[in-house]
């Protein structure tokens, strides 16, 4: 019985092996992730069921695998049990750790014609600089976002402030959102004037804060932080002196996963988040809100982020050109338009927004081209070698900060040190 | 001749039977024993291997103790493991006591009984990842329930994940509740298997209620108690879904755990080999507590 069955199993495999050259069908599996919560994961999968519709020799295996981590984690489990996946969206800042585990081929070695190559150099530059490295292109753009500020109109109205006029300087975030905080008869806290989240990914909105005062986190190499530069700890004071000394934010970490409920609530007058979740507060604000670039310190400033394509290694000649259609497909300047309008994420190249449709949303909706405009003053996200490990580093610095166990100076100081010592290694 | 052939025979037939039945004994034994090797005896031998030989995600030629000296050198283990050994030492008591005193309840006469076991027993059904997100949104400190049950009273409210001196008590707290229902079920079918007569001896002695307790039911569950307690232990380290969803182990590691640790080593930093020699500390942490609880406890166990 037994026998018989690995027999029948046998013989199914042998003929499927037979007649797959008959089909010549390419399949390709993708992992990737969504940070932002909604219904993302439909979208995706109607693009790649347009894909497939257009390309009936391919065969797209879509898997939504989590958070950025746990699609990482996913993709890189599968190719080690050696399960094919032949791209997958991931952090844009997972280049140096994937280079370094050699998971990764650039996209140079897969395009060849002056189409394809064109096609590569069509991006806007800044989404393109976390997937550079030493000249070559790793990633190329899909999901990608910069922090924006949403305002809530109304409550601006009520605080007696010009609800077309949202604060551009620190200074004015400060009082105007002094006047945003409301408390009740008994003294507390009703209605916050910000919030900027604090758990999740707090480097990325501490990214934003240390790019307005001018300074970046870590060089281009991915090998050396600065960490504990003047600059970056005036930026973790000012976080820090929203709740503490301005009293216009919750002192402690803020949740980032439940920020954007906060919003809707309207429990917070002001909100740092990414612009991916522009298409959802749309549909769920039952107020009038409006969306801007943040405010400046010194200068204006966002890191980017969001996820990158990737082509592993592992993937075939005729994989990888069912690849470069793939992620052609998908970049192309409808789809992007289309993601974009239904998410919130940018557009990854102007021509998406030279499209008909974006140009009319963006007409109708202005606040859907507030994250492109920002693109000017953005600046990399912190990618490093040994990403992880530095990541938390900064993130434990930064909440040890917010919550009071410790001055920005030491903190900061203590994990610019601890990052040196990991990343003397790639020198 | 034959007298002597005869018992020999019975031999012969006697062994082959013998060795036939061990072979169908191993036969049986095979499937579980091909699951347990390959996913439970192969991947511990692996991960000691690996604590040895591994340097992030390389293997070393010659065996170092690197992995090992850092677990001192490590702060944050540090943090992790007082963590841990609190967080144990607060869920495991309280879930217990709390089961007794939930089963007690529930085994008396009362009306709308099967209501309440349900209720009880309703956190345990639930998977701890759907629990933890409905959870995020009681402690959300400005939309959260909690804070606005104390927004009635006119208190201003806790940042419940998100202050450091309080977030690992929050975990605690829906861990109790998650926990505590499931211990319930054990002691509740261990009160149904009390002998009545014994309760009705105390009566004629006129026992009160809390010399039965402590006289005939509290002993007379002892080996639940062993059981559950052994559970509740391991599951205090072996229990960290809610940590990804809840607060990732934050602010700055005040709630995180050891198998959280872990995880973050092996998965976030890429650093396998480090979480291997975590993984060993874990196994040998587990170890010492299950022999302490056989060694300690089973001596005052009552076994009918």
């Amino acid at each position: 019985m037994w026998i018989k069955k690995v027999k029948q199993t046998a013989l199914a495999a042998t003929l499927c092996a037979m007649c797959a050259p008959v089909f010549a069908k390419t399949e390709l599996t993708m992992f990737y992730p969504v940070a932002v919560g909604g219904a993302l994961t439909k979208i995706v999968d109607g693009i790649v069921a347009d894909f497939e519709a257009a390309n009936p020799d391919i065969d797209v295996n879509a898997i939504y695998a989590g958070n950025y981590n746990d699609a990482r984690v996913k993709a890189l489990a599968a190719l080690q049990s050696g399960e094919p996946a032949q791209l997958s969206v991931m952090f844009s800042i997972d280049v140096h750790e994937l280079m370094d585990l050699d998971a990764i081929v650039p996209f140079d070695d897969i395009v060849s014609s002056q189409e394809e190559k064109d096609w590569l150099a069509g991006f806007y530059p800044a989404l393109m600089e976390n997937g550079i490295v030493d000249g070559k292109t790793y990633g190329v753009p899909f999901q990608r976002s910069t922090i924006v500020m949403y305002y809530n109109k109304d409550l601006f109205r009520a605080a007696g402030l010009d609800p077309e006029k949202p604060p551009t300087t620190w200074e004015e975030l400060a009082e105007m959102g002094a006047a945003l905080t409301k408390k009740n008869a008994d003294g507390n806290v009703d209605q916050w004037g910000a919030m900027i989240p604090s758990t999740g990914y707090p480097y990325w909105m501490f990214g934003a804060l240390t790019k307005q005062q001018g300074q970046t986190l870590m060089n281009g190499a991915g090998n050396e932080t600065n960490f504990n530069h003047p600059k970056v700890i005036d930026a973790l004071n000012f976080w820090k002196d929203l709740g503490s000394k301005y009293s216009v934010m919750p002192e402690g970490a803020i949740e980032w996963g439940t920020l954007r409920q906060n919003f809707l609530e309207q429990k917070t007058a002001i909100m740092w988040h990414s612009t991916g979740n522009l298409t959802t507060v749309k549909k769920n604000a039952e107020f009038d809100f409006g969306v801007a670039m943040l405010p400046a310190g010194s200068e204006l400033g966002s890191p980017t982020g969001g996820g990158n394509f990737y082509v592993f290694k592992d993937a075939s000649d005729a994989e990888r050109a069912a690849v470069l259609k793939l992620v052609k497909f998908m970049t192309s300047p409808e789809q992007a338009a289309r993601w974009s309008i239904e998410t919130g994420y940018m557009g990854v190249s102007p021509a998406a927004y030279d499209t008909p449709e974006l140009m009319e949303y963006v007409k109708t909706f202005p606040p859907a081209a507030v994250a492109r405009d920002q693109l000017q003053h953005a600046t990399a996200e912190l990618s490093t070698h040994q990403a992880g490990r530095v990541r938390k580093i900064l993130d434990d610095a930064i909440q040890s900060v917010l919550t009071g166990q410790s001055s920005a100076e030491d903190a900061l100081n203590g994990a610019q040190k601890q990052a040196e010592r990991i990343l003397k290694r790639y020198k | 001749m034959a007298n002597s052939l005869f018992p020999l025979t019975a031999y012969t037939i006697y062994s082959t039977m013998q060795s036939s039945k061990q072979i169908h004994a191993w036969l049986l034994l095979l499937p579980a024993m091909c699951l347990l090797v390959a996913f439970t005896h192969y991947p511990v031998v692996k991960t000691i291997a690996r604590s040895f030989y591994g340097f992030g995600t390389r293997w070393e030629s010659k065996p170092t103790l690197e992995n090992y000296r850092y677990l001192l050198e490590d702060d944050v283990l540090m943090q992790v493991l007082y963590n841990s050994f609190l967080y144990a030492a607060i869920t495991v008591p309280v879930s217990i006591v709390l089961a007794i005193a939930m089963a007690l309840w529930v085994n008396g006469k009362l009306a709308g009984k099967g209501l309440l076991r349900t209720a009880y027993f309703t956190p345990t059904v639930l998977p701890m990842i759907s629990v933890a997100n409905i959870w995020l949104f009681f402690y959300s400190p400005e939309i959260g329930l909690l804070n606005k049950l104390l927004g009635l009273v006119g208190h201003g409210g806790i940042n419940w994940l998100g202050d450091p001196s309080v977030a690992l008590y929050s975990l605690m707290a829906m861990t109790i509740w998650k926990e505590a229902g499931f211990f319930m079920i054990f002691y509740l079918a261990a009160l149904q298997t009390i002998d009545r007569n014994l309760y009705d001896a105390a009566a004629i002695e006129n026992a009160s209620s809390w010399t039965v307790f402590r006289r005939i039911t509290f002993p007379l569950l002892m080996p639940t108690t062993l059981f559950v307690l052994v559970n509740a232990l391991l599951n205090a380290f072996k229990l960290v879904d809610h940590l990804f969803i809840l607060t990732k182990g934050g602010p700055n590691n005040a709630s995180n755990l050891l198998l959280y640790y872990i995880f973050e080593n092996a998965f976030s930093f890429f650093d396998t080999a480090y979480a291997s020699a975590l993984t060993v500390l874990l196994l040998v942490v587990l170890v010492v507590l299950a022999l302490l609880q056989f060694g300690v406890i089973e001596k005052r166990v009552h076994y009918r």
